[in-house]
């Protein structure tokens, strides 16, 4: 019974998703203007939401917002600051799309919209936010909680974001052959982010969290959908599903932390681990390699354990060696320098690591002293490896993976 | 910017928490007050003795009145503070997300009001 209300009311989120996004794309695609046109739907919107787990998603969902939003129009409660632009809105769907709306489906703008979100003009950390927002409706409260960000600035930022659009004429459409690989870099980056962000609360405990996960995933899918041809969108989707797959196997029963190496590979999702590999696998026949079809490589390599029962470590090493030299960020540095450890040994990895120290922007990241802290008690080299997990534990904000560091930190003194 | 992370924790819950855990919390504290101090954050910062030994003055109609208890009777206690430096909020968020309080209680973060003369 709990669980058919779960279903019912998962369909209907999806599907009030779906057509929230495209009407707002279509709406901005027309106007430029997404505020507004998120004004004439929020209500509406807020109403599927409601509405549509008890009463089964309509037939035509996106005429049923349209209907819903019009008939809002003359409440008193729309009558806000922002409602005159609602309103246009709203006229321009009463014209234009009656005509066509009733028997065909809205074209997908989603895309073109997607690509003004990641527009080069639009500050990058205030990307994958707006996409959140603009193609699936998440309030800027929601939003600031997973990126970590005060709700009130990410409510300023968003704003911001959206008049920049508008003033400076951000053009609603998919960037020409020539630019389109830098430009859909920066829209697969966006989707990346928030699924980065739901994957770092692996319980599940936040639900708001574990929702991004899915929601980038979802988004990822959308993309493919939209772009089935190119190959980086299939990598960037069979990433994120390798990863997925893994989410029972990262905590143990009592809610610790297990690293991947370590992780019981038959709680692995095997239905995502093949679509991820099927993913890949057509990618790799475009014959264009790129830094998302590496990272799932990667995952593919980890994923192939539960075949063979190891880890090709050096296989590892050598996907992190192309990574570095297409797309190299000091995470990519350190899992290299983790896979070169169990390659070729502590001492070479702990090598790769101290290259990068002189980097500061690793003082205050995690990854980076953890894994020193595991390299350096491999070597045993107590009093260095006690501070680096200390240096590591002070810099963690998941309670799991805290206590899974002062574990290991214990066990060093004896 | 100054920054002011005000830490509120269930103190009945933490006097009840079995030996181990409590040695659990005070070392991923000191880790804590450690990487804010490597990385130049760190200002002040102390932890408090519970709210049984707080006591609450007040003067009104010029008599003073003098009270055993916290200033205000809450679900969770103020227990401790640091006072940190941190670039914008976002970067204070960070800290803030950090400190092993955030995930056993709450971490009020206040801007610090500079006097600016």
């Amino acid at each position: 019974m709990e669980n058919g209300q779960e279903i019912a009311r998962a369909a209907a989120e999806v599907a009030a998703r779906q057509s929230y996004g495209k009407l707002v794309a279509w709406l901005a695609a027309r106007t430029r203007d997404v505020a507004g046109a998120e004004d004439a739907l929020a209500d509406a919107f807020a109403a599927a939401l409601e509405r549509w787990p008890r009463t089964g998603v309509p037939k035509k969902p996106e005429a049923w917002l349209l209907a819903v939003a019009r008939r809002r129009r003359v409440d008193a409660v729309r009558r806000r600051l922002t409602s005159e632009a609602g309103r246009e809105h709203l006229k321009l769907i009463a014209e234009e799309a009656e005509a066509h709306m009733t028997d065909e489906d809205l074209p997908d703008e989603r895309l073109r919209l997607m690509f003004v979100c990641a527009h080069p003009a639009i500050e990058s950390s205030v990307r994958s936010p707006l996409i959140l927002q603009t193609v699936l409706g998440f309030d800027a409260a929601t939003i600031a909680s997973a990126f970590l960000v005060s709700p009130a600035t990410m409510g300023q930022r968003l704003v911001r974001a959206k008049s920049r659009i508008r003033e400076t004429g951000i053009p609603f459409r998919v960037p020409e052959r020539a630019e389109l690989g830098e430009r859909l870099d920066a829209v697969l980056e966006a989707i990346y982010a928030a699924f980065a962000e739901g994957w770092s609360d692996p319980a599940g405990t936040e639900t708001r969290r574990r929702n991004l996960a899915t929601e980038g995933i979802w988004l990822g899918r959308l993309v493919v959908s939209l772009m089935p041809d190119e190959p980086e969108t299939l990598g960037l989707l069979s990433l994120m599903l390798f990863a997925e797959a893994r989410r029972a196997a990262r905590r143990d029963a009592a809610g610790d932390y297990v690293p991947l190496a370590e992780q019981d590979y038959t709680l692995w999702d095997r239905a995502l681990v093949d679509e991820a590999e099927a993913l890949l696998g057509r990618a790799a026949t475009m014959g264009v390699i790129g830094r998302y079809q590496l990272e799932a490589a990667v995952q593919s390599a980890h994923a192939a354990r539960r075949l063979t029962g190891r880890t090709d470590w050096v296989a590892i090493r050598e996907l992190y060696d192309a990574l570095l030299s297409i797309a190299g960020s000091p995470v990519v540095a350190i899992n290299r320098a983790v896979a070169i450890a169990e390659a070729e040994g502590a001492v070479a990895g702990l090598a790769a690591l101290y290259v990068l120290g002189d980097d500061n922007r690793l003082d205050d990241y995690q990854p980076y002293w953890a894994a020193c802290a595991g390299l350096l008690a491999r070597l045993g080299q107590v009093p260095q490896a006690t501070e680096a997990y200390d240096r590591a534990i002070g810099l963690e904000r998941d309670p799991a993976v805290r206590r899974f560091l002062q574990g290991k930190r214990a066990v060093l003194r004896n | 910017m100054r920054y002011m992370l005000l830490i509120y924790v269930n103190e009945a819950a933490m006097a009840a928490a079995p030996t181990d855990k409590t040695y659990e919390i005070s070392a991923a504290y000191g880790a804590y007050t450690e990487a804010l101090k490597k990385s130049g954050a760190w200002l002040a910062g102390d932890r408090l003795k519970p709210t049984q030994a707080a006591t609450s003055v007040r003067m009104a109609n010029g008599k003073t009145n003098v009270l055993d208890g916290p200033y205000a009777d809450t679900k969770e206690q103020l227990a401790g503070f640091y006072m940190i430096e941190a670039e914008d909020a976002d970067a204070a968020i960070a800290w803030a997300a950090r400190c092993p309080a955030a995930s056993a209680g709450t971490v009020e973060l206040r801007p610090i009001w500079e006097q600016t003369m």
